[in-house]
């Protein structure tokens, strides 16, 4: 009587298999299947006969140097595009190096320049700008390539990510010169400020508000009671309201001669907020690590800095990736209400582009383009934090 | 317990006088008494609630004593961080539920604190680190991560992490208590090597027959005090105390 493996009944696997336990498993089912599956049908053709046929996306393509980079002068948008070139090259670099995570945003980095340098061809932006992005999406590609090949060190690279952001900054708002004429931040809109907003707010926010977190565990009162006030005066604040302080109150408080750029302070303003939320979900994973970590890297001789750099923080963090990337997500999202303060980022363009008197009641295609720009941001965020959580998983309980 | 304290106390390389400790209104330690020469396998048994753990965390400072002196190797332990560094750097602890770092390889584990505290290089550390894995019997599993490894294996890559300081007084909390029956002996053999090459160790367990053939003395802690000590042959054969004979009877039937 030995054991033997046999294959499962050809009734139980399969695609047959699986739609008549899952869809057809009654008369109730099966009519409920029926029923919704029609809906579903007439929808999708409804919608397909509106995309295809009715929808003027002449809003989109004749508009889309705005929807890109607001009013950012059309002679000077190759800066536009060289800093993304810059990034590509990074992204691109990083994706071989780092794997996991990067390689999911390089491939939608990529992807999305490729897609608007498709849309580009039949736009105001012209070909120039679409074999600009073209180029950079190969460009990203040489690069992980590059990387694959031959190894290439981590640290400078990161290193040269910290010094591409200034560099990026300063190629965009300009030195003044005549080859690079300074453009006021009040120009700057669309995706570009979207994306600028967005990153300076998430690069930010993290390190912020994991000193914040850590602080709100010190043994020290004075940063411990600090930390304590600023997260719970932040989160007991809506983001419009610290929106218009950085916008309205800030300057009162400054003297007359400094003036913030509108754009750094919407920035802060994004940052600061963040940070306190970013701050209460380390703080649930600081919570998480068992005491005997600590104990055990005390045994150890570890003061508390390297407990916390090597032992806790590296668990933590990891532990709240879902949250964080749930976090920056809605930030990403949350960019939109800077159009209160005056700034013209993706939604505020579109606004903008439907009071044009030739595109009057396009609202459905210019929403809709919209949706779908932040849903493939959003989404490829979301999937890169799968795979950051899979690649930091590895042997771990 | 006369002769103990007459020894002169230069010799000792553990020196606790009265030691105190209360947990809010919890009174665990009593006031005590315990000085282990270099070389010395002292094994501390007793009651769960006896204060035999909380003894031995505060040794290293994972507990404060509230009252009473403890000095090992001549530095005193008072709050004075450097003197906790000092003494936290010649004292290596092994805990009862591990506690790895879990998020590092077995071989990571290891060479982290020579990394970080000693400044070694990697290379040094982990070459240090592969020779202990393999005096503790796993350097197959290096490269492992802790939830990879059974039990008995984390416990020996965990006394292998102590090791890894080169500490002079190894603390064993409980090491055998949450392992399976059948690892429990790897680990007690990796501890009997130990105490063969004259370290210093202090083990709280109950695991008799280890104490029985390594112990050079045997502790019976009862209600945050001592009140027996001995060599192993006097504690099993003839106890003095009517606690630790019904203690004794309890476990080792």
């Amino acid at each position: 009587m030995t054991a033997q493996t046999l294959p499962p009944p050809r009734s139980s696997i399969g695609p047959a298999a699986w739609m008549r336990d899952n869809l057809f498993s009654g008369w109730l089912n099966s009519l409920l299947t029926v029923v919704v599956g029609g809906l579903l049908l007439l929808v999708l053709v409804q919608v397909a006969g509106w995309a295809l046929t009715e929808a003027r996306w002449g809003v989109v393509t004749s508009n889309l140097r705005l929807f890109l980079i607001g009013q950012y002068p059309a002679d000077q948008a190759w800066r536009v595009w060289l800093s993304l070139a810059i990034i590509s090259t990074l992204s691109g670099l990083s994706a071989g190096i780092f794997g996991a995570a990067t390689r999911t945003l390089g491939a939608s980095l990529a992807a999305g320049q490729v897609l608007i340098a498709v849309l580009g061809v039949a736009s105001d932006v012209g070909w120039v700008a679409s074999a600009a992005l073209l180029l950079n999406a190969a460009l990203l590609a040489g690069a992980f390539v590059v990387s694959l090949r031959w190894r290439i060190p981590r640290r400078p690279l990161v290193i040269l990510w910290v010094v591409s952001l200034p560099v990026s900054f300063f190629l965009l708002s300009g030195l003044g010169t005549e080859a690079v004429p300074t453009v006021g931040t009040g120009l700057w809109g669309g995706l570009l400020l979207t994306f600028l907003l967005a990153i300076v707010g998430i690069v930010l926010s993290f390190p912020f508000g994991v000193l914040l977190a850590l602080g709100r565990r010190s043994a020290l009162p004075a940063v411990r009671i600090l930390s304590t006030v600023y997260i719970e005066v932040i989160r007991g604040v809506p983001l419009i309201t610290i929106l218009f302080m950085a916008d309205i109150m800030l300057p009162l408080f400054l003297p007359g001669e400094v003036r913030l750029d509108r754009v750094l302070r919407a920035m802060g303003g994004i940052t600061l907020f963040s940070a306190a939320y970013v701050a209460e979900n380390v703080r649930g994973g600081l919570q998480s690590i068992p005491s005997g970590q600590g104990e055990a890297a005390s045994a150890l001789g570890l003061n508390t800095f390297q407990t916390n750099i090597f032992i806790v923080l590296p668990q933590a963090l990891r532990a709240v990736i879902p949250a964080n990337v749930g976090l920056f997500i809605s930030l990403l999202k949350d960019t939109t209400l800077v159009v209160i303060i005056g700034l013209l980022e993706l939604l505020g363009i579109g606004r903008a582009v439907l009071a044009q008197s030739e595109w009057f009641g396009a609202q459905l295609e210019v929403y809709v383009f919209v949706a779908a720009v932040f849903f493939v941001m959003c989404y490829a965020m979301s999937q890169a934090s799968y795979r950051l959580e899979t690649a930091m998983g590895v042997g771990t309980r | 317990m006369t002769d103990q304290a007459a020894l002169p106390v230069a010799e000792d390389i553990i020196v606790c006088r009265d030691v105190h400790k209360w947990f809010g209104h919890l009174h665990v330690l009593r006031g005590i008494d315990l000085s282990v020469r270099p070389g010395e396998v002292v094994v501390i048994f007793g009651a769960s609630g006896s204060g035999k753990s909380t003894f031995i965390r505060t040794i290293n400072r994972l507990e404060e004593h509230q009252r009473g002196t403890i000095v090992v190797d001549g530095i005193e332990l008072t709050n004075d961080i450097r003197n906790i560094a000092a003494i936290r750097s010649e004292i290596g602890m092994v805990f009862q539920s591990f506690n790895l770092f879990p998020h590092l390889t077995a071989l990571q584990n290891i060479s982290l604190a020579p990394m970080r505290v000693r400044r070694w290089s990697r290379e040094r550390a982990e070459e240090a680190g592969m020779q202990l894995l393999k005096r503790v019997g796993i350097p197959e599993q290096a490269h492992k991560y802790p939830a990879q490894l059974s039990g008995g294996q984390q416990q020996r890559v965990a006394i292998a992490r102590a090791l890894a300081m080169q500490p002079k007084i190894m603390l064993f909390d409980e090491p055998t208590s949450a392992l399976d029956p059948e690892m429990i002996s790897e680990v007690l053999d990796v501890m009997r090597e130990l105490a063969g090459t004259g370290m210093t160790m202090l083990c709280v367990t109950h695991e008799m027959g280890f104490a029985r053939a390594v112990a050079n003395r045997m502790v019976y802690f009862d209600e945050g005090v001592i009140i027996e000590e001995g060599p192993p042959k006097q504690i099993f054969e003839a106890p003095t105390h009517d606690r630790t004979k019904r203690f004794l009877s309890q476990i080792l039937h």
